[in-house]
């Protein structure tokens, strides 16, 4: 069991995760980013490896992942910031990212790097189930390394049943037809979808993600889920931010207070 | 034998696949139980083939150019695309999808262009059909092909810039994808080469085939033989090259030549030369060859021609690349341009510079007097008037 599967185990609401691009907004942000999202309590954490074709990413998140790349973000980088990274941090760990890196790097070395740094798991938007099954998951499985799938509000009841049957870890519950980016609250369409995936009674705990963007979005998501991601409200916050330590404890207060 | 045609899991050798975020499954998914079922039944194609004759114009001739011929010592036909209504191959393959989306229930109709010419294939099919139509189209092509964008709006479509990333085809191509995920219901999403997740190659793929379905009877009828020595196209995505080998791909004795653009030359960081310079990877949904840094950032291509410029090709040439049952060549700018002036000269045709790389290939292939050659003249070179004034060329 990862920390991951353990944090699961032991705490079945409320839970909240945040993601951030790694190499935004500054370089050499992401560890300090990382040990503040831990100190103010965050339950786990997405780390994003930019790609420069996310398609499954609104604006706020192309744009962080455009300049993490200007700024000179690339794999063997992120992995050599957060060499060490578990000395001081031992919230989960995720990276969210893109398959075609992650091939040119190579997938073996990949894992392998992930496992030995202490990477909980990974969530790869473009890498669907069935390509996942057929060629890849022996290798995730390996070095016990956890692959989140999505789940959308246009998945079928017997799609979803199969992902989380092939599913360890959570299932990221998509929360809305869209790509990432902040919305103004959770509508009533999004709250019965929720429900109906509650009553599916999945193995696997679920997380809402995409379109969460403040407490109150993250309250109504754990009413029918487990917990919820907020990706880029944070990372519009971060833009901003003149002291990352201080705002990024401001900013999960807001959310949990 | 090597197959050349997609399997069941949507592969092309160990390329293509539908590599799509889950959000995109249903629509995915729906097309994939569903194209060759509608695309086979005897309506549409009843539909198709009377739109393409009346409206199109096919089937398009195919002229033996007596001159270029002479030059070459040998027999050269050209396959003549560029006579298709709004002037390429690209109609062929949006009036399919138009006739197949309006049978999945389809309302609303997007898609990406990079010169212009398949948004404006994709907008006409949609004023033809009366459907809304909204093309993605990087903001620094919308300021470099300007008349495409104002066909298109003329024609009803709105042209929306993507103004991420490098701005042109392959962000364009996120954008359309990004709307596809926003708009899972309505939408169907034409996408505009042999690019894309499986069913999309396939589908493209057959719908251009009628290219080399009408060279088959039309060459048995010019000289007796229904296959050629050889077929030459340009590839940018592929959908054209992939049209005109697509009948000939299981006779190996037909060699075929797909003419890449090398830009300012294969190894001077301008070039579109993807199978030259790329390397496996995933990107818009397939598996495939791609240009791309060591670290998986997919890199911006150039070419003159910006219906070239895209940094991967599509599944099934990656396939016929590595199975050597096709020969790559890479044109640089120079020899396209080159080569639609000498087009132009000997033949009075004005090839589009897409076009103009795959007659370019002529001076790479050891042509005997007996063999018969076709060049798929993909598109007219009409639009490309101000890069041939720009060039100095005229
Ligand atoms: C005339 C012409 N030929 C070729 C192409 C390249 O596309 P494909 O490789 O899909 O045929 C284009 C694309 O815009 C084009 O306009």
């Amino acid at each position: 069991m990862n920390r991951l599967q353990k944090l699961f185990s032991e705490k079945k609401s409320n839970l909240l995760s945040i993601y951030f691009t790694a190499g935004y907004p500054s370089l050499n942000d992401t560890a300090t980013i990382i040990e503040a999202l831990q100190d103010s309590g965050v339950d786990f954490i997405e780390i994003g490896l930019p790609f420069s074709d996310p398609i499954a990413d609104g604006p706020t998140i192309q744009q962080s992942s455009e300049i993490a790349l200007e700024n000179g973000m690339h794999t063997t980088l992120l992995f050599d910031q957060i060499k060490d990274i578990r000395k001081t941090v031992s919230t989960p760990l995720l990276i969210m990212g893109y398959i075609n890196p992650i091939i040119q790097f190579g997938l073996e070395k990949f894992c392998q790097t992930c496992h030995q740094i202490g990477i909980d798991g990974v969530i790869l938007p473009d890498l669907p189930m069935q390509e996942y099954l057929e060629s890849y998951k022996s290798t995730f499985d390996k070095y016990g390394i956890c692959n989140i799938f999505l789940i959308t509000p246009v998945s079928s009841t017997e799609r979803i049943q199969w992902i989380d049957e092939n599913s360890n870890g959570f299932i990221y519950m998509v929360s809305s037809a869209g790509t990432t980016g902040a919305r103004a609250g959770v509508s009533d369409e999004q709250s019965s979808y929720f429900e109906k995936i509650q009553k599916l009674n999945l193995k696997n705990p679920t997380i809402v993600g995409f379109g969460i963007s403040d407490k109150n979005g993250y309250e109504k998501a754990c009413l029918n889920a487990n917990g919820a991601i907020i990706g880029s409200a944070f990372i519009k916050m971060l833009s901003g931010s003149t002291n990352l330590k201080s705002d990024i404890a401001d900013f999960i207060k807001g959310i949990k207070s | 034998m090597t197959q050349y045609s997609v399997d069941e899991r949507g592969y092309y050798g160990s390329f293509g696949g539908a590599y799509i975020p889950e959000m995109l499954y249903p629509n995915v998914e729906e097309l994939r139980q569903k194209y060759l079922e509608i695309i086979n039944d005897p309506s549409f194609k009843e539909e198709l083939d009377q739109l393409l004759k009346d409206y199109v114009g096919r089937p398009t001739p195919l002229f033996l150019a007596q001159r270029l011929s002479a030059h070459y010592k040998t027999n050269i036909y050209l396959k003549r695309e560029d006579l298709n209504h709004t002037g390429a191959h690209k109609i062929n393959n949006t009036l399919g999808q138009i006739i197949l989306a309006k049978r999945l229930g389809k309302t609303r109709i997007i898609a990406e262009t990079g010169a212009g010419q398949h948004g404006v294939a994709t907008a006409t099919a949609c004023a033809l059909m009366g459907m809304q139509c909204i093309v993605y189209m990087g903001e620094i092509d919308i300021k470099r092909q300007a008349p495409n964008v104002y066909r298109m709006k003329l024609m009803g479509a709105e042209v929306r810039p993507a103004t991420c990333g490098s701005k042109t085809l392959k962000d364009a191509t996120n954008e359309a994808m990004r709307d596809w995920i926003s708009n899972p219901v309505d939408t169907h999403y034409i996408i505009g080469s042999v690019v894309g997740p499986h069913p999309f190659p396939d589908m493209v793929a057959r719908f251009q085939s009628v290219i080399s379905e009408e060279m088959k009877w039309q060459l048995k009828e010019k000289t007796g033989n229904e296959d050629p020595t050889h077929i030459i196209a340009c590839v940018g995505g592929g959908s054209n090259a992939a049209g005109a080998f697509y009948h000939y791909l299981n006779k190996p004795k037909v060699k075929l030549v797909a003419a890449e653009a090398a830009g300012q030359g294969i190894s001077t960081g301008h070039s579109a030369a993807t199978t030259f310079l790329g390397k496996t990877g995933v990107l818009h949904g397939s598996k495939t060859l791609l240009m791309q840094t060591d670290d998986g950032q997919i890199t911006e291509p150039y070419s003159i021609s910006a219906g070239l410029d895209y940094p991967g090709i599509g599944p099934i040439h990656a396939h016929l690349f590595e199975t050597s049952r096709a020969q790559f060549i890479a044109i640089t700018d120079q020899q396209a341009l080159d080569a639609a002036v000498m087009l132009s000269r000997m033949e009075g045709i004005i090839p589009a510079l897409e076009t103009a790389h795959a007659v370019a290939a002529l001076d790479y292939l050891e042509l005997q007097e007996s063999d018969v050659v076709v060049i798929n003249l993909s598109g007219r070179g009409d639009k490309d008037l101000q890069t041939f004034i720009n060039s100095g060329i005229i």
